[in-house]
C-alpha cells in the first residue's frame, strides 16, 4: 500500500526536499495525507510553497494537514497565503483563509474583513469571523490597532445578523475575543449591547447560549 | 415580510410575492422548483405559500428521468419547515407516492411537524419488517425510506411501535441500524442505545461516522459531545451535531431563563474550536 511505503520512506531524518518529493509522487489520497503531515511536521519555511500548493488539490485530509503546517510556520507563512487568497482557485482560497485566521497576523485584517462581510460560503465567513477575533493586536501601533478594532467591530456586529446560525455564532465568539483586547474602552458598551440583543432575540438557541457565555465572561468583575 | 428581497448565500434574491407566483405558474419548471425550496428556506408560512406548496404535492409537470417528481419532493421538504400542521393529511398521502424520494421527504417533513397523528401511516411503511426491507434492484435505495420512517417514529414518540423497530437494529445497512438505535433511545430513554452510536464514531467509513454523528446530534445525547468533536469528519457537520446536543440540553435546563450549566459551557468551548 502507498501509505505504509510513504511512511517508511519518510522516516526521521528525511530532508525537506525528500519530503516534498514524496508529496509529488504520492500515489493515493491516503499516501498524500501522510506525506503532507510529514512535511508539515518539519516546520521549515522551505516547505511553504508546497504546503500552499496542496491547499488546491481538492483533498480535504491533505488540506487539513497543510493548514496545520502553515499555522505552525506562523507569521512567515502570511505573505504567501495572502497572495494565494487573491488567486482564482476557490477551494484553495477557503483553506488559505482558514490558515490566516488561525495565525492571527494583522496583515490579514483587510482580507478577513472582506471575507467575513461578503464571502458566499458560510464555512469561510465563519472562519473569517473567528479570525477577526484572534488578531494579534500587539503587533500594531496603538493607533493602528484602535482603528483596526473599529473596523472589526463593525463587521462582526453586522455578522451577528447573518442568515446562517454558525456565522452568527462565530461573530459572537469573535466579539468576545476582541472585547478582551480592546485598545479603546469606549468600544466595550456597544459590544455588550450587541451581545445582549443576540442573547435576547437570536432565533437559534446555540447562538443565544454563546452570547450568554460571552456576557458572563465580559460582565463579571475582573 | 413585505417587499424586502431575501437573498440566499449565493446572492440570488426573491420577494415572497415573486416566490409564490413562481411556484403557482407552470411554464417554467426550474422557477417552480427553486421557489418551493426558497419558501422553505426562508420559512415563509403565509397561507398563500402553504396553499401553493400543497398544490405542488400533486404536480405532474416536473418529472425526473427516473420517473420521480422533483417538485413534489421540494414541496414536501418545504412544508416540513413551515410548521403548519394542517398539511399533515396531504403529507400522509405522499407516503403512498410511487417516488421513493417523495416518500422520504414526506416522512422527514412529518417528523419535523411533530404531530403523532402521522404515526400509523408511518408504521405502515414498516410492513413486512426487516425481511421486506430489501434494496430495490438497480437503485441506490431500499424499498422504503426506512431511515426517515424510523427516525420519525422515534421523534413522534411512537412507543407502540417499539416491537416493530427492534428488529431493524439487525438490518444489514448500517445507517438503518443507526436510525433504529436512535429511535429506540428516544422511545425508551435507554442510554446503552446511544453508546452504540458513539462507537460508530470510530468506524473506518466516513459516511458511517457522519451518520452516527448526525444521529447523536438529532437526539441531543450530551455525553457524546467530546466524541463528536474528536471524530474524523468535517467541522461543519460536527458543529451541526454539537448544536443539536447543546440545544437539547438547553431545552432541558430551562435556558434562557436559567443560567448556562457547566455542561453547556463545555459544549460551547468544543464548538469554538471548530469554527
Amino acid at each position: 500500500m502507498g501509505i505504509s511505503r510513504a511512511g517508511e520512506r519518510l522516516g526521521v531524518g528525511a530532508t525537506v526536499a525528500e519530503l516534498i518529493q514524496a508529496i509529488e509522487t504520492a500515489d493515493s489520497k491516503g499516501a498524500m495525507v501522510v506525506a503532507v503531515n510529514c512535511l508539515a511536521a518539519a516546520k521549515d519555511v522551505a516547505a511553504l510553497p508546497t504546503l500552499i500548493t496542496v491547499l488546491g488539490y481538492n483533498n480535504p485530509g491533505a488540506a487539513v494537514a497543510a493548514v496545520e503546517g502553515l499555522v505552525a510556520l506562523g507569521h512567515d507563512a502570511v505573505p504567501a497565503l495572502l497572495e494565494q487568497i487573491d488567486g482564482y482557485n476557490y477551494g484553495a482560497r477557503a483553506w488559505a483563509i482558514r490558515a490566516v485566521a488561525l495565525i492571527g497576523d494583522p496583515r490579514a485584517l483587510p482580507v478577513l474583513l472582506d471575507t467575513a462581510k461578503g464571502d458566499f460560503a458560510l464555512s469561510v465567513r465563519r472562519a473569517a469571523a473567528r479570525g477577526l477575533g484572534t488578531i494579534d493586536w500587539a503587533l500594531l501601533s496603538a493607533e493602528q490597532a484602535a482603528s483596526g478594532q473599529r473596523d472589526v467591530l463593525e463587521v462582526l456586529t453586522a455578522a451577528t445578523a447573518d442568515l446562517e446560525w454558525v456565522v452568527r455564532y462565530a461573530a459572537v465568539a469573535g466579539l468576545q475575543n476582541v472585547a478582551k483586547a480592546l485598545i479603546d474602552s469606549h468600544q466595550k458598551p456597544p459590544i455588550l449591547l450587541c451581545l445582549h440583543q443576540v442573547f435576547q432575540h437570536d432565533e437559534t438557541a446555540a447562538v443565544q447560549a454563546r452570547a450568554r457565555m460571552a456576557l458572563d465572561a465580559l460582565e463579571s468583575p475582573p | 415580510m413585505g417587499q424586502e428581497p431575501l437573498a440566499n448565500a449565493e446572492g440570488e434574491s426573491l420577494t415572497v410575492e415573486q416566490a409564490i407566483e413562481n411556484l403557482r405558474q407552470t411554464a417554467d419548471i426550474g422557477l417552480r422548483y427553486y421557489a418551493a425550496w426558497w419558501l422553505g428556506r426562508f420559512r415563509v408560512a403565509e397561507p398563500e405559500a402553504i396553499e401553493a406548496l400543497v398544490d405542488a404535492l400533486q404536480d405532474e409537470g416536473d418529472r425526473a428521468p427516473d420517473g420521480g417528481y422533483p417538485l413534489r419532493r421540494n414541496a414536501a421538504r418545504a412544508l416540513g419547515k413551515l410548521g403548519d400542521r394542517t398539511v399533515i393529511p396531504d403529507l400522509i398521502r405522499c407516503l403512498d407516492c410511487d417516488d421513493y424520494y417523495v416518500r422520504e421527504a414526506a416522512a422527514q417533513a412529518l417528523e419535523s411537524l411533530g404531530d403523532p397523528q402521522a404515526i400509523s401511516a408511518l408504521r405502515g411503511l414498516l410492513a413486512g419488517g426487516v425481511a421486506a426491507a430489501a434494496a430495490v434492484p438497480d437503485k441506490p435505495h431500499l424499498v422504503q425510506p426506512y431511515n426517515a420512517v424510523l427516525e420519525a417514529l422515534g421523534t413522534l414518540g411512537a412507543v407502540d411501535a417499539i416491537e416493530e423497530i427492534i428488529p431493524f437494529l439487525g438490518h444489514e445497512v448500517a445507517q438503518v441500524q443507526n436510525a433504529a438505535t436512535r429511535a429506540l433511545y428516544q422511545l425508551t430513554g435507554d442510554g446503552t442505545y446511544c453508546d452504540r452510536l458513539v462507537e460508530r464514531l470510530q468506524a473506518p467509513n466516513l459516511q458511517l461516522r457522519r451518520s452516527a454523528m448526525m444521529d447523536l446530534g438529532a437526539i441531543g445525547y450530551l455525553p457524546a459531545a467530546g466524541a463528536i468533536a474528536a471524530t474524523l469528519a468535517e467541522n461543519s457537520l460536527k458543529l451541526i451535531a454539537l448544536q443539536g446536543v447543546l440545544e437539547s440540553h438547553l431545552g432541558q435546563t430551562g435556558f434562557p431563563q436559567a443560567r448556562l450549566t457547566d455542561e453547556a459551557r463545555q459544549v460551547l468551548v468544543l464548538m469554538d474550536e471548530l469554527l
